[in-house]
């Protein structure tokens, strides 16, 4: 048997028990991350029983995207994990680019890897500021902020959007990226790693935070595995897979970096993993920038990318295929695909069925944290109700991505 | 793995033929060769079609190969084609650095097919999605309940009959 089928074989909550009280906790509620709603039993301050209600966010975008071509789908991935968009971008990009057999030049490669790198940095910064401000460190979250904004600035002057940048598109990015570009990365990531180190001396040595976390929501490596949860979450209580490592895309087999692994499985592991997780982000930012090739950032495949605009103005096929792909988008060859990334949150993965029209006929995303939902209550089961807190705080969800 | 990306075998023969030495299809012959029902493998993934009635240990059988990360469970609606419903369940083996797809085909009245959440219990939120959004029943699921629509709600929207415009 499954060492997690407890969660299955709880009893439904009825409040028949005397002593024990039913809580609601969310959907508004400032430590649930968005619209999380956690029905929590609890016998005096002890957590009996937790079940996660979702759905509040639900916008039905895997019914819309059936409706849309499939250039039109990419601003919509944008928003559901809305706080790691060029990693969404990716890996819709990445499965339509399999369906249709894409080639992608290898610069543009790089310089997503770059992006979903920083992408990886912003998402861990939010949940680093937010996970200790849920603690009641309150500080590290204006310092935080600041440097997420720069990475904010850098995406705006690259995309014009700082949030859901739709950057990368089907066939390579949107356009070239402004000619400040690499010194402002450069600049950021020069003086980004002494920034790690001053959260770290905010938090790691602070004994209230190390106290909230230390032992608290505790995952075994074979419940991780049996309750879907992935990336740092999973690494965090000891399994060793990364897909970026083991299951290379984009180009990632030409990088260099290390997977931190912790075996002790607790809030205070996937702490100090995704700490180590945005030094090895650095480091591959730095190895993206100066190996950074010189070609072209689109794919030659005019009936599929847009062209330049200043093509567009001067040549009448550009103008054509411009017109073309606008208003009929561009048919893909019938199939299934499945393509998976490592997200800053574990492993997504879009499934997309075509018919071997210009829309798809089914678009499913896999996305990390609904998996990782269903562990909160393994974790957080006969522990303290503030544990619940950290344990919330801890995973990193979003609830965008959860709900749909 | 024998055959390199670029090749695409169609058809259970071509599969059973190309890639003899695959870990899961290896499994399956050697648990219940007439469970597969249809197999491909392209775009560098490999498809077994599953007899619907078998999947649970279909799952068991290839969690026991070494494919032991359940990651996803969704379903697609062929309407008006029969049979109506497919059911993809990907599955990522963490030795091997591979993932399949089972896939399973489902008639579309009163769609029923057993629940896998006794090999994976992470299946429990996607074969509730799936119940909500398609409405195929999942036999011996501990849970099955609306995940995304609200409880009271009538239809399943990703089905590609459920009317998209107008009131209802």
């Amino acid at each position: 048997m499954n060492p997690a089928n407890t969660i299955l074989e709880a009893p439904a909550a009825t409040g028949s028990h005397d002593q024990h009280m039913i809580l609601n906790m969310g959907p508004q509620h400032p430590a649930m991350h968005g619209v999380l709603r956690l029905v929590v039993e609890i016998d005096g301050e002890i957590v009996v029983r937790l079940q996660p209600e979702i759905g509040y966010l639900h916008t039905g975008i895997e019914k819309t995207c059936e409706a849309k071509f499939y250039h039109q789908i990419v601003p919509l991935t944008d928003r559901l994990d809305y706080l790691s968009p060029m990693a969404n971008n990716l890996c819709y990009c990445l499965a339509v680019e399999k369906l249709l057999g894409l080639e992608i030049p290898e610069k543009a490669q790089w310089l997503r890897v770059l992006l979903a790198e920083l992408t990886r940095l912003n998402s861990h910064l939010i949940w680093l500021g937010t996970h200790a401000m849920d603690i009641g460190a309150l500080t590290v979250f204006l310092y935080t902020f600041r440097e997420r904004e720069e990475i904010l600035r850098i995406f705006e002057g690259l995309s014009g959007q700082r949030m859901m940048t739709s950057y990368i598109r089907i066939g390579g990015l949107a356009m070239e990226p402004p000619l400040d570009f690499f010194d402002r990365v450069q600049g950021f990531i020069r003086t980004f790693p002494e920034k790690i180190d001053e959260y770290s001396n905010l938090l790691t040595g602070n004994p209230i935070f190390r106290n909230r976390l230390k032992g608290v929501g505790i995952l075994s490596a074979a419940d991780a595995i049996a309750l879907g949860v992935t990336g740092p979450n999973m690494r965090g209580s000891g399994v060793d897979f990364d897909l970026r490592r083991d299951m290379p895309y984009s180009g990632y087999e030409k990088f260099q970096f290390k997977v931190p692994i912790a075996t002790e499985g607790d809030c205070w592991a996937r702490y100090l993993i995704r700490l180590i997780e945005m030094r090895e982000s650095v480091k591959m930012i730095q190895q993206a920038l100066d190996g950074m090739p010189e070609g072209l950032i689109k794919a030659d495949a005019p009936k599929i990318v847009l062209p330049d605009r200043e093509k567009m103005k001067t040549q009448m096929e550009a103008l054509i295929h411009h017109f073309k792909i606008v208003t009929e988008g561009f048919a893909v060859p019938a199939g299934e695909v499945y393509q998976g990334i490592e997200s800053p949150r574990g492993q997504m993965g879009y499934y997309i069925v075509s018919d071997g029209t210009a829309k798809p006929y089914r678009v499913h995303f896999r996305n990390p944290s609904f998996a990782t939902l269903q562990a909160i209550e393994t974790m957080c089961k006969g522990r303290m109700l503030a544990d619940v807190i950290a344990v919330v705080g801890s995973i990193d969800i979003v609830l965008g991505e959860i709900d749909r | 793995m024998s055959a390199s990306v670029k090749d695409n075998l169609i058809g259970k023969a071509a599969v059973l033929e190309g890639l003899p030495e695959h870990p899961a299809v290896r499994a399956i012959l050697a648990w219940k060769p007439e469970a597969l029902e249809d197999a491909k493998f392209d775009h560098g993934e490999l498809t077994l079609t599953i007899a619907s009635d078998k999947i649970r240990s279909a799952a068991a059988t290839v969690q026991a190969a070494g494919y032991n990360f359940f990651e996803d469970v969704t379903a697609v609606d062929w309407f008006p084609s029969s049979p109506r419903f497919q059911l993809s369940y990907h599955i990522v083996s963490h030795p091997y650095k591979e993932r399949i797809r089972l896939r399973v085909l489902v008639d579309g009245e009163a769609p029923s097919v057993e629940s896998i959440t006794s090999v994976w219990p992470s299946a429990n939120f996607y074969e509730r999605e799936v119940f909500d959004l398609f409405g195929i029943r999942f036999e011996g699921h501990p849970d099955l309940r609306r995940i995304m629509m609200p409880d009271e709600w009538q239809g399943h929207p990703l089905r590609k009959d459920y009317p998209v415009e107008g009131y209802r």
